[in-house]
């Protein structure tokens, strides 16, 4: 060991061998996750077309946004910065992606504390709710499609026999309900992953302080509010900002479930359509760069207002 | 003896077809990748199973979604990454200048069946003098209409919009008060996808109002005529057309129309085989005419439609492929499919053949049809079509789902449009 520690300190040799521990997850990250990441904004520079990805040329922003003069002296602005679709799918994103997380975390905190409580059975319960979690979007989309189909859906059929409705609704196809329809199903799919992190967290609270809280004669809603949610706040925080991410970039649902109107498409949607329908690759590629920066400053304003602690440091 | 007879005819079919098409000289297994619409993949085989005992080759089909603009996306990424796993895909008859690079040049190989064609299809298939794709079938949509219904209410197949309309309207009134409280009067592809150029293309051209773009390459699409047609449509959404009907692709309006849930349906030739099979609720009960024009004096519009196969440059078997697009698109498999699908040949001669007349007898009538049939504006526009596709059928969904007029999305498509088009398609 003395020939080889070239005069470094105990902690030196140590921080060493870490690193090299770690370099192979460093390695694997730049590739899956740094280096597409690059690429794209390096597409969305250049006036790359699909059919030749090696032959763009270096354009500048002009993607994003470049100002022509015409003769007549007309100035025209052009690009994502100025495309009003664009900033209808924007907005399509971050409503569908609040209401969505706001609906998940207080149905699924719901979810968590029955099943944290005791009862029998409780293993195949939590089993169970997650069912809708488990099975893949595309066919639990297709399902939902099918249930919310107009004239052969179930729900307009059970809600006919009932009488909440007096004539079937086009859930999917009408501007107005679309909408709705993608944030219900989100709803169900993801609230059971929503409960299952905040169980996690549920189960961390020791169990003394609610038996002291019971001794003191404490109301249940006041340990509600004073015991348990400050407790599982860092658990709830983590969760609300996967969900997050996760809710920005909604593809897959919106575009089995719904048309492809303006009512539901998001940025995802919309960059796709860009870069494989429209041939317009670097295009789509910008517009994917803008997705990453909504998402990253979107996540950064939460970890920061919510003084999120996400390196753990706080819990020592 | 019987069992004999049938192996030496196929001996003697095996033998003509190999004389066709080459000596194996070694089974291959080709991959064919096609939408799925309706039972085109059971088709499929029983169409190319002739093929395989004469070559010794398989071919497996790889089914994709309905929607074509799906399909179109799926292409286009496997044909950007040079992906060899597909060797022939089953292209629609507005793709070929926008993936002509991708695809073997079949001049030479069909320069035999290729003149038996339709020359304008094979036209629309040629981009720069490279015969991109052969055709399979052409389609051109109709009126499907109730027959039982519209005796029974003494009316007879509407001539314009308009009459469509109040048609619609007084037998699914009736039929309603009569208990059938999904009665709908008709039933189209209103989802935002390629099928609504085709459905609003037909509307605005019919009302006299242009196609989008004109083969010159100027923008026509904003003129009084085609507000005209847009409005009327809106006026069915949610009367004689469910409010659904906005998402609804070929299928679902097949699936309303076959439940014997609609008096009137605009589709495509396979829906006619369809609705007369034993698990369909109007068989026997449906005629087919042209779809209806907006006054007197206009004259009827059907999109031209239609599949073609092309053989990928990145396969491996190249000749195999070749052999097999041959085959698919002559004589024998178009019969087959015109027999079993009800789709429409591209091969003249088969317009006169007699066991197809018997069968089929829809086929020979269509013949007018889809000769005055309209192109979608895909040759003007070449790589931008998808585009200028996608911003019409959005000013329609838009219209159609009450986010603003007519009037106003058509001047806005109008400026999108030439937008688009910059200096030149």
């Amino acid at each position: 060991m003395a020939i080889n520690d070239g005069g470094l300190s105990l902690s030196q040799q140590r921080q060493r061998a870490a690193f090299w521990f770690i370099a192979p997850m460093l390695a694997a990250l730049f590739f899956v996750a740094a280096w597409p990441l690059l690429r794209t904004i390096w597409f969305s520079l250049t006036d790359t077309a699909l059919s030749d990805l090696y032959g763009g040329e270096w354009i500048g922003f002009d993607n994003y946004l470049s100002l022509r003069v015409l003769d007549s002296g007309r100035w025209i602005w052009r690009g994502t910065l100025v495309d009003a679709d664009w900033w209808n799918a924007v907005w399509n994103t971050v409503r569908f992606a609040f209401v969505s997380v706001f609906f998940e975390t207080v149905l699924g905190l719901i979810v968590a504390l029955v099943l944290n409580a005791e009862f029998k059975g409780r293993g195949l319960v939590r089993a169970a709710i997650l069912i809708p979690w488990a099975i893949p979007t595309i066919v639990s989309a297709k399902m939902w499609a099918w249930m919310l189909n107009d004239q052969f859906g179930i729900l307009n059929d059970i809600a006919l026999n009932l009488g909440l409705i007096d004539q079937k609704i086009a859930w999917t196809a009408s501007v107005d309900t679309a909408m709705y329809a993608v944030l219900m199903v989100d709803v169900w799919k993801t609230t059971p992953f929503m409960a299952l992190l905040i169980l996690a967290g549920l189960q961390m609270v020791p169990r003394d302080i609610y038996e002291a809280a019971k001794l003191d004669g404490i109301n249940p809603v006041k340990v509600f509010f004073r015991i348990t949610l400050p407790l599982i706040r860092p658990a709830l925080a983590v969760a609300i900002i996967f969900r997050m991410l996760d809710a920005l970039r909604i593809f897959d649902l919106v575009y089995v479930l719904t048309p492809n109107s303006k009512a539901t498409k998001t940025m995802s949607v919309i960059s796709r359509e860009n870069m494989i329908d429209f041939d317009k690759f670097a295009y789509g590629a910008a517009q994917s760069t803008l997705l990453f920066a909504i998402i990253a400053i979107f996540v950064s304003l939460y970890i920061w207002l919510g003084k999120v602690d996400l390196s753990g440091e706080g819990q020592r | 003896m019987m069992i004999m007879k049938g192996r030496a005819v196929r001996a003697t079919a095996t033998a003509a077809m190999l004389a066709v098409f080459g000596a194996p000289v070694m089974a291959e297994e080709l991959f064919y990748v096609s939408g799925a619409v309706g039972n085109a993949v059971e088709d499929f085989k029983t169409i190319v199973k002739p093929w395989e005992e004469a070559t010794g080759n398989t071919v497996t089909i790889v089914p994709m979604p309905a929607s074509t603009t799906d399909q179109f996306g799926q292409y286009r990424l496997w044909l950007a990454a040079g992906a060899t796993d597909i060797d022939l895909y089953q292209t629609d008859v507005i793709w070929a200048p926008q993936l002509a690079d991708h695809f073997v040049d079949l001049t030479e190989a069909a320069k035999d069946l290729a003149p038996t064609h339709f020359p304008s299809i094979i036209e629309s298939q040629t981009v720069n003098g490279k015969l991109v794709a052969l055709p399979l079938f052409t389609d051109a949509p109709a009126l499907y209409y109730r027959t039982d219904l519209l005796e029974k209410y003494g009316k007879t197949p509407p001539k314009t919009w308009a009459e469509l309309a109040e048609t619609a309207k007084a037998i699914q009134d009736g039929e309603r008060a009569e208990g059938k409280a999904d009665m709908w009067g008709f039933v189209w592809q209103g989802n935002a996808y390629e099928g609504l150029t085709c459905n609003a293309l037909e509307w605005v051209k019919s009302f006299g109002g242009g196609q989008i773009v004109e083969a010159d390459g100027t923008i026509s699409i904003n003129n009084e005529n085609a507000v005209a047609a847009l409005e009327a449509a809106k006026s069915w959404v949610g009367t004689i057309s469910p409010d659904g009907v906005l998402a609804y692709q070929e299928e679902e309006a097949r699936g309303v129309w076959q439940t014997g849930n609609a008096v009137f349906m605009r589709n495509w030739p396979y829906a006619y085989t369809l609705g007369n099979g034993d698990d369909s609720a109007v068989k026997g009960l449906f005629g087919v005419t042209t779809l209806p024009v907006g006054k007197d004096g206009d004259s009827s519009a059907a999109t031209l439609g239609g599949w073609n196969v092309a053989v990928s440059k990145y396969s491996t078997k190249q000749d195999a492929a070749v052999s097999l697009a041959l085959y698919l698109a002559g004589p024998e498999a178009q019969k087959t499919r015109a027999l079993i699908a009800s789709n429409l040949p591209t091969i003249v001669a088969l317009y006169d053949d007699p066991e197809i007349a018997e069968k089929q007898p829809i086929i020979p009538q269509w013949k007018d049809v889809f000769l005055n049939a309209v192109p979608r504006p895909s040759a003007p526009t070449l790589g931008k079509y998808n585009e200028v596709s996608a911003k019409f059928w959005s000013a329609v969904h838009n219209t159609l789902s009450g986010e603003g007029s007519a009037a106003e999305n058509l001047e806005l498509l109008e400026v999108e449009l030439t937008d688009i088009k910059g200096s030149g398609w």
